[in-house]
């Protein structure tokens, strides 16, 4: 009884080893994800150019917002995902086979503004919370007028935009002005989706473009988007006083130096045992460093199919790669420095 | 044997005959079809209705009625209240309706009661309809780009002048109602004109001409004659107007500034049930994503709601102006 059934399983085996296998020799490997939307267009880009550049690899982004991401990532219907926020521990635990968290790049989120005839505008710490916060509500408000002499500021109401839709660059602006003052993260906090204060005055916007067409159109407004947006588009973007007092222009120069000061935690991720690359400066202290930075990240699993996980570092590598990292000034995002691209390449072999 | 009244009929040199049987099988297919289809639209909306309330129960559990009540929208503590959203929903689209209504009611009259030429009115009537197939998202940055700019200037008179009534009790600062309801109304004006034409179409000719006959003037006939013999007709196209307007979702979402508050002020940006759905749904967890449900369960029963109030409406009237049962 027991040799035709010992057969079977034998055979069975055999067989699922055979079909593993060849795809891995000749069909190709697709790789799909989904996941946060603020890197979308770098990563468009990203991976048009490796699979232009490597045969028989495909990779595939859905951008449908970094919690979607991690949502496709626990429920096991993506390869990889990508978040703005990486992932939290409870998040993580969620995953049986572990994941592996690595940056790949990072960006700016800036102050942008409407204001005719005020090429610069400088905003001091105790400023730019209050007016997301609803407490600073005109532009001629004695504390702005001291931070730029010589500017002529209008007896105008300042209209707040902000986003509608819940969002990584929210969680990014909310966390660092939480950092800065007690009272906005008493009042509004850090989150994905912040309870923004009820009024005539804060204005609701989907996505990056919706915010930064609302600021256009709207005299006397100021909002918050990505760096690459306000790029794009051309719109004057307030300069933001430090933790050392200075006020930094966002641009690469204040985004570089931000990102080399950002220091790692030295902890692993459970399951996976990969080093923990999550990490934020919420309120940076260097002298130079812009104060809103933040790093975006790509989610993988820590145990896959071995083509896949071949596939995977071949994609990670190109990444990181100088050539992959040299474009992401242009589309409006800043390079990682050599040191955090050298950790997430070491990080990579914990992807099998 | 039983009298069969057909069996003579075949060879009598008349045309009639009895049915064939492939006639009478493609008429009983026909029949079967018809009700599956009619059975499948009851079906889907009862599987939708399901769906829905399925997902929504543990929030319907944990905030009970007070979520129809609640002001708050706070993902992060769990709180969560549409009653700004559902004032929003129906201001905007009641707006709308007053807007878009008049104007339709009125193009309709235009295009049926011998104004123009009947050429001209088909051509007309070809571009109102044309309407309704402009993208929402392209109404909606036509809002941003055109129409906030243009109606600015008016807006900040008003508030300037008449802020103590309270449609202008705040300035537009760029999204508010206005600017959105303006926008539904022409959406829905589509709606409201071509089913308005159908109804003064369907009015018999004689009628007219018995209102002339009794010496009645145009306007007179119009209105004392025509317009109560088409309300059913423009009662319904209200109510469809109506409907979509309730649920218009992508150019509120850009237009209406989302911000969750109830205000009577015609520039104060508000928030409404649908785009509250559209601009929280992608990046819900598991605990908003039932509230949101819930949500879309209160938006389904308030166009149920409009539906059915309508419908009553239309009934009464068409007892009272055209005499039906």
């Amino acid at each position: 009884m027991t040799s035709p059934r010992l057969f079977t399983s034998a055979a069975l085996v055999g067989s699922v080893v055979a079909m593993l296998s060849a795809p891995a020799a000749f069909a190709d490997v697709k790789l799909n994800g989904s996941g946060a939307s603020f890197p979308a267009p770098i990563y468009a880009k990203w991976f048009k150019d490796f699979s232009k550049e490597t045969k028989g690899i495909r990779v595939d982004y859905q951008s449908k917002g970094s919690g979607a991401g991690i949502q496709d990532l626990i429920n096991g219907v993506v390869d990889f995902a990508g978040s703005d926020a990486a992932m939290n521990d409870e998040e993580i635990a969620k995953v049986e086979q572990g994941v592996v968290l690595l940056p790949m790049t990072a960006g700016e989120v800036v102050i942008a503004y409407n204001l005719e005839g005020v090429d610069e505008l400088r905003l001091p710490r105790d400023v730019y919370p209050a007016i997301f916060g609803g407490t600073i509500t005109r532009w001629n408000d004695p504390k702005i007028v001291a931070a730029n002499p010589g500017v002529e500021l209008p007896d105008e109401a300042i209209t707040v935009v902000v986003r509608s839709d819940s969002s990584g660059t929210s969680y990014v602006f909310t966390g660092h002005l939480s950092a800065v003052s007690e009272e906005f993260k008493n009042t509004v906090g850090k989150a994905k989706a912040p309870n923004w204060p009820s009024s005539d005055k804060i204005i609701k916007a989907p996505k990056n473009d919706g915010v930064t067409a609302q600021i256009k159109q709207i005299p006397g407004s100021i909002g918050y988007i990505e760096y690459g947006f306000a790029k794009l588009t051309g719109q004057p973007t307030a300069l933001l006083e430090n933790q050392q007092g200075k006020f930094i222009a966002p641009g690469p120069e204040g985004g570089a130096a931000t990102l080399a000061s950002i220091r790692f935690p030295d902890a692993t991720l459970p399951v996976s045992g990969a080093p923990d690359l999550r990490a934020w400066a919420w309120d940076p202290e260097g002298a130079d460093d812009y104060p809103i930075v933040s790093m975006t990240w790509l989610l993988l699993y820590h145990d896959q199919d071995d083509d896949k996980a071949e596939a995977l570092h071949k994609l990670v590598n190109y990444l990181t790669s100088d050539e992959a990292q040299g474009q992401a000034d242009g589309l409006g995002y800043i390079p990682l420095p050599a040191a955090v691209t050298e950790k997430v390449q070491a990080a990579l072999s914990f992807v099998k | 044997m039983a009298i069969n009244p057909f069996a003579n009929s075949g060879n009598s040199g008349s045309i009639t005959r009895p049915p064939s049987s492939a006639e009478r099988a493609t008429d009983s297919i026909f029949r079967a079809v018809a009700y599956v289809c009619a059975l499948l639209i009851i079906v889907l909306v009862a599987f939708i209705l399901w769906e829905i309330g399925k997902k929504a129960v543990p929030a319907m559990a944990d905030h009970g009625l007070g979520f129809w009540v609640g002001t708050t929208w706070d993902t992060n503590n769990g709180v969560f209240g549409v009653l700004p959203e559902i004032w929003g929903t129906l201001y905007s689209s009641l707006l709308a309706l007053l807007v878009g209504g008049v104007f339709g009611i009125a193009i309709a009259i235009f295009l049926t009661q011998d104004f123009i030429h009947d050429r001209v009115a088909s051509t007309f009537r070809t571009i109102v309809e044309l309407l309704a197939a402009i993208p929402s998202v392209v109404y909606g940055l036509w809002g941003i780009y055109v129409l906030i700019p243009m109606i600015r200037p008016g807006a900040e008179w008003l508030h300037a002048h008449f802020s103590w009534f309270p449609l202008f009790g705040s300035d537009l600062s760029g999204p508010g109602m206005a600017p959105a309801a303006l926008v539904l109304a022409i959406m829905i004006l589509p709606t409201v004109a071509a089913i308005s034409v159908d109804a003064f179409r369907r009015i018999p000719y004689k009628v007219k001409e018995a209102a002339y006959g009794m010496g009645t003037t145009k306007w007179e006939a119009i209105l004392k004659v025509m317009l109560p013999t088409a309300s059913s007709g423009i009662l319904a196209a209200l109510v469809l107007g109506f409907g979509r307007a309730l649920g218009e979702t992508m150019a509120l979402a850009m237009l209406i500034g989302n911000s969750n508050q109830i205000s009577l002020s015609l520039f104060a940006p508000a928030n409404t049930l649908a785009s509250l759905l559209a601009s929280n749904f992608p990046e819900a967890g598991p605990i908003e994503v039932q509230a949101l449900m819930y949500a879309a369960l209160v938006l389904l029963l308030i166009t149920f709601a409009v539906n059915i109030i309508g419908l009553g409406i239309q009934q009464y009237t068409m007892r009272k102006f055209e005499g039906k049962a």
